[in-house]
């Protein structure tokens, strides 16, 4: 904590602050200066005081804790396939050989392509935006997993086969922590890509609740200043997971290991 | 001999797992788990693929597509080099512009489509405007971290030999960024090509593989749609086999020169 506190830079903050002033005041000067209607460019009071009601009556949190259960979901299911799926791919030959033209097919499609379709046979809903979550977050952590494992130092392997590791333990003492760098990487990849399916999906397929649907909806009326609640909470809750959550997971596990500095070399 | 035997090994490798699915894809059609309208075997769809390259259809909307990718790629990629270099040279554009980058950067672009709609209006014009805007933040980042990477040494060692502005800027700065600029008009075009097809589904413009499968759906042409994604997976694979490989490739070059 202390040493958190000493490393942070008050310059390098008071000068962001004052950036975002810049933009905030061009921004009011536009809204005000009647080139848009006020009605599409609201002022900084407007969507200020939207989101501040939105907050407190609870909706936008229930919508985000809806949509960021979608992202949480199909990022699961991903890493539940995923995972076992590269690590098969790095380690057995035919398995790579009959899975890598399929996922290098697949993985240039993008998932909202789908969407029409998975409308049509999953209904149009929850189910449709999670199975899109899922296959957005799929491909980044099966590619990274396959990287990762094939990346092992082999020295590592022959020292461990060398001292009769079994291969149960060659597995989990060896294979994995030395790709865990990779797959860090991977669900970090994954869950930006998520991130944008879970938008898309909500805006095409219509669930009931979910930010994107909030967004959609206040086009309706021509609400902007709902929409900018929702795109400023959006843009929170992916920079909180991409800097606090993902940053806090890595340094837990990988930089503790030492394993960082090894696979970026 | 031996030759040909490999070659026909790797031909088997190629088409087994595509036959498998072939296979599985037919017999989940034939066994009506879905309804057939829903689920077309395969043979209907390589017909409707077939169909509509002959009479043209899928062309246009290819054409649509890929002129949407190439103008909102552009747009992104001026935009983000610009930016990116005027943020990485000058203090000031970087403390301006840093928070919004920053804050812009993790919000998927497909949430200002309903905004843009509002804005600029349905069809092509937002359309491009939305590709352009949601690809060039991993433009202006990576120029921006490869401007300041740009080592000292080099800078002041050109400057001790009185370079000129321009000088500066074309010799050193310009190559010793090129890297990680082309790192990021990599992530850039990918970025634009996974939202462009949605961004045409939800823009209603008049042509374009996005709204050729979303129109489909009103018809139950699942057909269509099938042979759709067909193609943007073609397109896909040749993007990134041909264009995303390639600038890799020279990229890694780049970076051995400045290893070296």
């Amino acid at each position: 904590m202390s040493a958190a506190a000493r490393r942070f830079a008050w310059p390098g903050f008071l000068r962001g602050v004052a950036g975002l002033l810049v933009i905030l005041c061009a921004w009011e000067a536009f809204a005000r200066s009647g080139l848009f209607s006020t009605a599409l460019t609201p002022p900084l009071g407007a969507i200020a005081s939207e989101l501040w009601k939105l907050l407190l009556d609870g909706s936008m949190i229930r919508n985000a804790l809806c949509t960021l259960g979608r992202v949480l979901l199909g990022l699961g299911i991903s890493c539940a396939i995923g995972i076992p799926l590269g690590m098969l791919m790095g380690r057995v030959r035919p398995v790579e050989r009959f899975f890598m033209p399929l996922v290098s097919v697949l993985m240039p499609v993008p998932s909202l392509a789908w969407v029409p379709l998975f409308i049509l046979w999953f209904g149009i809903g929850n189910m449709t935006t999670i199975i899109v979550v899922t296959y957005a977050a799929m491909f980044p952590i099966v590619h990274n997993v396959w990287t990762g494992v094939r990346a092992v130092n082999p020295l590592w392997i022959r020292a461990a086969r060398a001292m009769g590791a079994p291969s149960r333990a060659m597995f989990w003492k060896v294979v994995l922590p030395g790709s865990l760098p990779y797959l860090m990487t991977g669900i970090r990849l994954s869950f930006g890509r998520a991130w944008i399916a879970v938008i898309g999906g909500e805006l095409l397929a219509n669930p009931d609740t979910g930010l994107g649907r909030v967004i959609f909806d206040a086009k309706e009326f021509l609400d902007s200043p709902v929409m900018l609640s929702a795109l400023i909470v959006i843009g929170a809750l992916g920079l909180l997971f991409e800097r606090v959550v993902f940053q806090a997971l890595e340094n837990r596990t990988v930089a503790r290991w030492g394993m960082v500095s090894a696979a970026s070399r | 001999m031996r030759a040909a035997g490999r070659l026909a090994g790797e031909f088997f490798w190629l088409a087994l797992p595509f036959a498998v699915v072939g296979v599985g894809w037919e017999l989940i059609a034939l066994a009506g788990v879905f309804p057939v309208k829903l689920f077309p075997t395969v043979e209907v769809v390589l017909a409707a693929l077939l169909r509509l390259s002959v009479s043209g259809i899928i062309w246009v909307n290819t054409e649509g597509t890929l002129v949407r990718l190439v103008l909102g790629f552009l747009l992104a990629a001026a935009v983000g080099v610009i930016l990116g270099i005027a943020m990485g040279r000058y203090r000031w554009v970087e403390d301006v512009f840093m928070p919004i980058v920053s804050i812009g950067y993790p919000i998927p672009g497909l949430a200002y489509a309903p905004l843009f709609v509002l804005w600029f209006g349905l069809g092509d014009l937002s359309a491009i405007l939305l590709v352009g805007a949601a690809s060039c933040f991993v433009v202006i980042i990576n120029t921006w971290k490869g401007v300041k990477a740009v080592k000292t040494v080099w800078i002041r060692a050109a400057e001790s030999m009185g370079a000129s502005g321009p000088q500066m800027f074309r010799k050193i700065m310009l190559p010793a960024a090129l890297p990680f600029i082309l790192a990021g008009l990599r992530l850039g075009l990918a970025q634009a090509w996974r939202i462009l097809v949605a961004v045409e589904m939800l823009m209603s413009v008049s042509h374009g593989l996005g709204w050729m499968i979303f129109g489909a759906q009103q018809f139950l042409d699942t057909e269509v749609m099938l042979s759709g994604i067909v193609m943007i997976g073609l397109i896909g694979l040749l993007l990134e086999k041909q264009v995303f490989e390639r600038i890799e490739r020279y990229t890694v070059v780049r970076w051995g020169m400045i290893a070296a």
